[in-house]
């Protein structure tokens, strides 16, 4: 019976290990193939020229700017409006109808597949407020796709600040909202920030919503207004991978697209961890 | 005082403002895209929508037919929750319950770089190395099927289900776990008979997220799915191209000219799409929050 049990174990531990091993192998295999493949494209002029020759010679400049440019864009809305959000909710929200609904609402907005945050941008943003297909109108609805991350994440660095540093300045006499600013906001900001960061990865790298708010197949110079179109990364990879002119001659130029983009969204990750950790430290201490 | 009273109320309701500003955005979004989707049945029976088996959205007569693409949108997603849910589980088990702690805080940040790569980029690494490796493996026509769809939107669902069962698992009480032991059973028997169901309903909450994420993905299955709309069987229909929802989207919204019916029965799709995410994750926040440990 008893030895009957260890054999079990033995089997499930080494299957356990096997899955993990798996789950690894995925991460190096995806890594390697892009990293192996795309490192011999990326030049100096692979990232500072214009794509040429009807997108089969030349750079992706435009996409990363583009890239850039939604960025700042979506940040911009989204990062003010999360952070305030979250302070409205973890500091002065009583429990109740009213945060019942935000709440709800936020678990949904971020479970809501990112085609669907496009539709919605297609009508309101580029329709219905004829904004039409631009910078602006993505980044808009970027900002929509990022705020229940970034309001997320800023309650959580909220919640970390200890309930006692608001009670010490609250018994001072000073009043909410200065506690707010002065106590609690400086301890929770790089938790805040980690958030924000880890939402630029997911701006760099969304495709469907931009596809339908305004993103460019070819557009051989930069955005000269938030009113205009754009080429991105994701999309422009999507493009030479699936529907450019030649897609088995410019593999090349789409293995270093997409080493570009993970980069992009490796290290910015990776900043936000360094961060997070870094602060975690300090409180320790 | 009285002043520094009335800014106090001026911040609070900016506040408040900011914090509506989610419950007003989803509003807005349902508005619109039923708005949209709505108009389509002004000219096409919503019976028709709901049970043709085509969608042949340029022929004539138009076909919206919603099953295949939902139908399509299901297979995909149910080969990924095959895939995905036993290896993300055992994962998620070996790093809160044997791996030793150093090697524990190295595999966490390692998969956790799956849930930061971008879904275009998992498709462009379907396209080129799954898709051909699943054609030659199995001897298809073509290796743009269901299955490699299922495949990439596994790994990329992934993430979700590792870290939220890893949470569920590491919240269960030490007590529960060390009387376990105490009696004599073995750590696996401790493992699948005491911490596995103690954490169950974190487990299944991340399942329905895990679920949640795949059959809203988009660009990793237009790239990899081959996209031709047909009622997929089961479980043959694995082996052959599909078409899904999301992908239905975002490959004809850039050819339809808007406000026609072809536009609205895309919105009609969208609708469709968000009201079977909304229902999924109303579902997993119930689980999550019904069955939580109280300590």
């Amino acid at each position: 019976m008893f030895s009957n049990a260890k054999i079990n174990e033995k089997i499930a531990f080494a299957l356990l290990k096997i899955a993990t091993g798996m789950v690894v192998a995925f991460v190096l295999v995806i890594l390697y193939y892009i990293v192996s493949n795309g490192y011999s494209a990326i030049n100096l002029e692979f990232i500072t020229s214009m794509p040429r020759n009807r997108m089969t010679e030349g750079g992706i400049f435009p996409a990363i700017m583009g890239t850039m440019y939604l960025i700042v864009g979506s940040m911009a809305i989204a990062m003010p409006l999360g952070i305030l959000s979250a302070i409205y909710l973890t500091e002065y929200a009583k429990p109740g109808k009213t945060t019942w609904a935000i709440e709800m609402a936020i678990s949904n907005l971020a479970g809501t597949p990112s085609v669907v945050f496009g539709l919605f941008g297609l009508a309101m943003f580029v329709k219905y407020l004829n904004i039409g297909a631009s910078i602006l109108s993505a980044s808009l609805t970027l900002a929509l796709l990022i705020l229940p991350v970034i309001i997320r994440a800023s309650q959580e660095a909220l919640l970390t600040v200890p309930k006692d540093y608001r009670d010490a300045s609250l018994a001072l006499g000073v009043t909410k909202w200065e506690t707010i600013r002065r106590v609690v906001l400086p301890s929770a900001i790089p938790g805040m920030i980690t958030g924000a960061i880890l939402s630029i990865g997911r701006v760099a790298g969304e495709t469907a919503p931009i596809l339908l708010t305004g993103a460019a197949y070819f557009l051989p110079r930069l955005p000269d207004s938030v009113y205009s179109q754009f080429m991105a990364l994701p999309y422009h990879l999507y493009v030479l991978a699936t529907s450019g002119t030649n897609i088995a001659q410019t593999r090349p130029l789409q293995y270093g697209t997409a080493l570009i983009l993970l980069l992009i969204v490796l290290c910015v990750n990776l900043v936000a961890v360094t961060i997070r950790s870094h602060y975690k430290n300090k409180i320790k201490r | 005082m009285s002043n520094r009273k009335i800014k106090e109320k001026g911040i609070e309701s900016l506040l408040f403002a900011s914090g509506a500003v989610t419950v007003v955005a989803l509003l807005l979004l349902c508005i619109f895209l039923f708005r949209d989707g709505y108009l389509l049945f002004d000219n096409y029976p919503v019976s028709s929508f709901l049970t043709d088996t085509k969608w042949y959205p340029t022929a004539d007569p138009e076909h919206f037919g919603l099953l295949p693409l939902f139908l399509g949108s299901v297979i995909v997603t149910i080969g990924a929750v095959l895939f995905s849910v036993p290896l993300g589980i055992a994962t998620a088990i070996y790093i809160s319950e044997l791996a030793n702690p150093k090697i524990a805080n190295i595999l966490k940040p390692v998969t956790e770089i799956l849930a930061g790569i971008p879904s275009v980029v998992y498709g462009f690494f379907g396209l080129v190395v799954l898709v051909p490796f699943v054609q030659n493996t199995l001897k298809l026509p073509t290796g743009q099927t269901a299955l490699t769809g299922s495949i990439m939107l596994g790994i990329m669902a992934l993430p979700t289900i590792i870290s939220m069962s890893e949470d569920a698992i590491s919240s269960v009480p030490r007590a529960l776990k060390e009387g376990s032991l105490a009696l004599g059973s073995t750590k696996w028997q401790t493992i699948y008979k005491v911490t596995a169901p103690a954490a169950l309903s974190g487990i299944s909450a991340a399942v329905m997220l895990g679920i949640g994420r795949a059959i809203g993905e988009t660009m990793t299955v237009m790239m990899v799915t081959g996209n031709s709309a047909v009622i997929p069987g089961f479980p043959s229909g694995l082996f052959a191209p599909v078409r899904t929802m999301t992908a239905t989207i975002a490959l004809e919204m850039g050819e339809v000219p808007q406000g026609s019916d072809h536009f609205h029965a895309l919105f009609a799709i969208g609708s469709v799409l968000f009201i079977t995410t909304f229902i999924i994750n109303i579902v997993a926040n119930y689980i999550k929050r019904r069955y939580r440990f109280n300590l």
